[in-house]
């Protein structure tokens, strides 16, 4: 057997393992394994590419040394509340490799043959695209450089226009003349960076699970495309399959918020949010202190935690969790209610609530708690407002109706944590503060909870 | 190339297939573990190192396969973090 079929089973060993390591990773008892399986298939991939011809080791060794030390300490170092940002960052690498990839394939050869410049040009664009636009959301995540507010300015949506169409134009210009279309595509390259960063600053943190989704879609096209660039089968088949769940993450995101696909990718996200800054509602919010609200903890029979990004901010999940075993100890019957976008990213309280340890049967989705929310002693929202936020129901005004909320304003009595009455993310008043079960428990949500549960040990 | 955009349909199709199910508490873990398979245009990048390259060829080469091999690594070993505490909850036998 040759190297060069060697290098071919090898692939098609790749694809396998990718696509059995994706399957396990539908359920929690074979996720893990899944991964790993998928792990070994990226490896085989790997070392049966070292087989090829003419690669110089001596480069490839400092690339991925280089990449090695700086992944594996990134993973080791980074806090479960930062994993939204770790993976916008790694996403953003992925894409700006498979930018590369493109861009040199053409330098090395651009009289290439038409399909072949048709499939550069789609491949340093997606992964300009993904590379800006994962940094964006990478800072705006962090948020050192970038606030969570989104950014917006008059105008917006056309100078995207242009920059699409100039991407289009120049696309044609390349595709028709390669051999004479270097500084074109280096224009394209540029323009791609440029809308990569255009798209992603006009959508608010509260938007974010949804970007990432797509941006994680795109970052498995960018690949797909740099597979039909190099006419290889592996970076086709798992570029694909990331392309594919991505895309079915983000309409999972976007049911969660009601806003229809089409509307995400072609309209800003942000346009629904940052508007409407409430008409006033004239009420006045309740305050509560912690000593106050343990006596309603201590009498409680039920009660339902609804985590939201707060949580993840005041790293309060330990604690939470801890308040949690001393209310189950005082029999009552304890439950986390997770909104499917609750925080960055898409299943991001969960990971949260998973490190604290919290059991599974506590855990129930918004669907299942909602009919079972006016039997509920005290809903606990701890720094959730957009996805507890009653106007998305009742008000047909607001930027936000029709998305499926948790009915916290439903149980008899609401605790929202809460550092100030300032808007949430989406810059919406919310109408929940101001209702006669609710009240404000203001500070920081972590400090709140330690407050209640050193009530009950003391 | 029909051959290439043949395997690529499948696969839309194949992923959409694998990923529909999941449920949401593995959304995270699902995230960034296929995000380490999309490093697979690390293949692409150690394939672009080939010795005949210009220089600038050669450091974009060096460059996309360090960002790319961050993104495998990083991504694989921060989504096996993730799943072993959910898996620690499993086998805790509070069920």
């Amino acid at each position: 057997m040759n190297f060069e079929s060697l290098i071919d089973w090898g692939y098609i060993a790749a694809s396998i393992l990718f696509i059995v390591g994706l399957k396990q990773m539908n359920a929690p008892e074979t996720a893990r394994r899944g991964n790993a399986i998928s792990g070994v298939g990226m490896l085989i991939a790997v070392v049966a590419t070292l087989l090829s011809r003419g690669l110089s080791f001596e480069w490839i060794a400092l690339g991925v040394v280089i990449g090695s030390a700086v992944g594996a300490f990134a993973a080791y170092r980074v806090r479960m509340t930062a994993m939204p940002e770790m993976v916008a960052l790694f996403n953003g690498l992925g894409g700006l490799a498979s930018l590369l990839v493109g861009w040199v394939e053409y330098d090395r050869n651009p009289a290439s043959p038409f399909a072949t410049i048709v499939a550069i040009y789609l491949t340093v664009l997606i992964g300009a695209v993904t590379f800006t636009g994962s940094v964006v959301a990478y800072a705006r995540l962090a948020e050192t450089v970038l606030s969570g507010k989104p950014f917006l300015f008059r105008g917006q949506q056309f100078a995207n226009g242009l920059v699409v169409a100039a991407l289009v134009l120049l696309g044609v210009v390349v595709c028709v003349d390669p051999a004479n279309a270097y500084p074109y595509l280096l224009a394209a390259i540029a323009l791609s960076l440029v809308l990569g960063v255009m798209s992603v600053v006009p959508i608010g943190g509260a938007d974010m699970p949804v970007v990432i989704s797509l941006l994680n879609s795109y970052s498995g096209l960018a690949a797909a495309a740099a597979g039909f660039v190099i006419l290889n089968k592996v970076l086709i088949v798992s570029g694909s399959l990331v392309g594919a769940s991505g895309i079915i993450l983000t309409s999972i995101m976007c049911k969660a918020m009601n806003r229809s696909l089409g509307h995400v990718l072609f309209s800003g996200f942000g346009a629904a949010s940052p508007a409407a800054s409430g008409a006033g509602h004239g009420g006045v919010a309740s305050a509560v202190t912690a000593d106050e609200a343990y006596y309603v903890f201590e009498a409680a029979r039920s009660v339902v935690f609804v985590p939201g990004y707060g949580m993840a901010v005041a790293q309060a999940q330990h604690t939470v969790k801890e308040l949690g075993q001393l209310l189950e100890a005082n029999g009552c019957e304890v439950q986390f209610a997770v909104h499917p976008v609750a925080g960055r990213m898409p299943g991001h309280m969960n990971v949260l609530l998973a490190e604290a340890d919290v059991p599974y049967e506590q855990l129930v989705e918004m669907d299942d708690i909602n009919p079972a929310m006016p039997a509920v002693d005290l809903a606990v929202v701890i720094g959730a407002n957009d996805v507890v936020n009653p106007a998305a129901r009742d008000d047909a005004s607001s930027p936000i109706y029709g998305m499926p909320i948790i009915n916290v304003d439903y149980a008899r009595t609401v605790y929202v944590l809460k550092r100030s009455m300032a808007a949430g993310f989406a810059g919406l008043e919310n109408p929940l503060f101001f209702k006669p079960n609710v009240r404000m428990l203001f500070g920081d949500a972590k400090a709140s909870i330690q407050a209640i549960v050193a009530q009950f040990k003391g | 190339m029909t051959m290439l955009i043949f395997i690529f349909v499948i696969s839309i199709f194949l992923g959409v297939e694998l990923i529909a199910k999941v449920p949401s508490q593995l959304h995270t873990p699902l995230m960034s573990g296929s995000n380490a398979i999309s490093g697979i245009t690390i293949v692409g990048a150690l394939l672009a190192t080939t010795s005949d390259s210009s220089t600038f060829a050669t450091v974009m080469a060096v460059v996309a396969t360090a960002a790319a091999t961050v993104n495998v690594v990083g991504g694989y070993l921060v989504t096996d973090r993730m799943l072993a505490m959910f898996r620690k909850k499993d086998g805790s036998g509070r069920r």
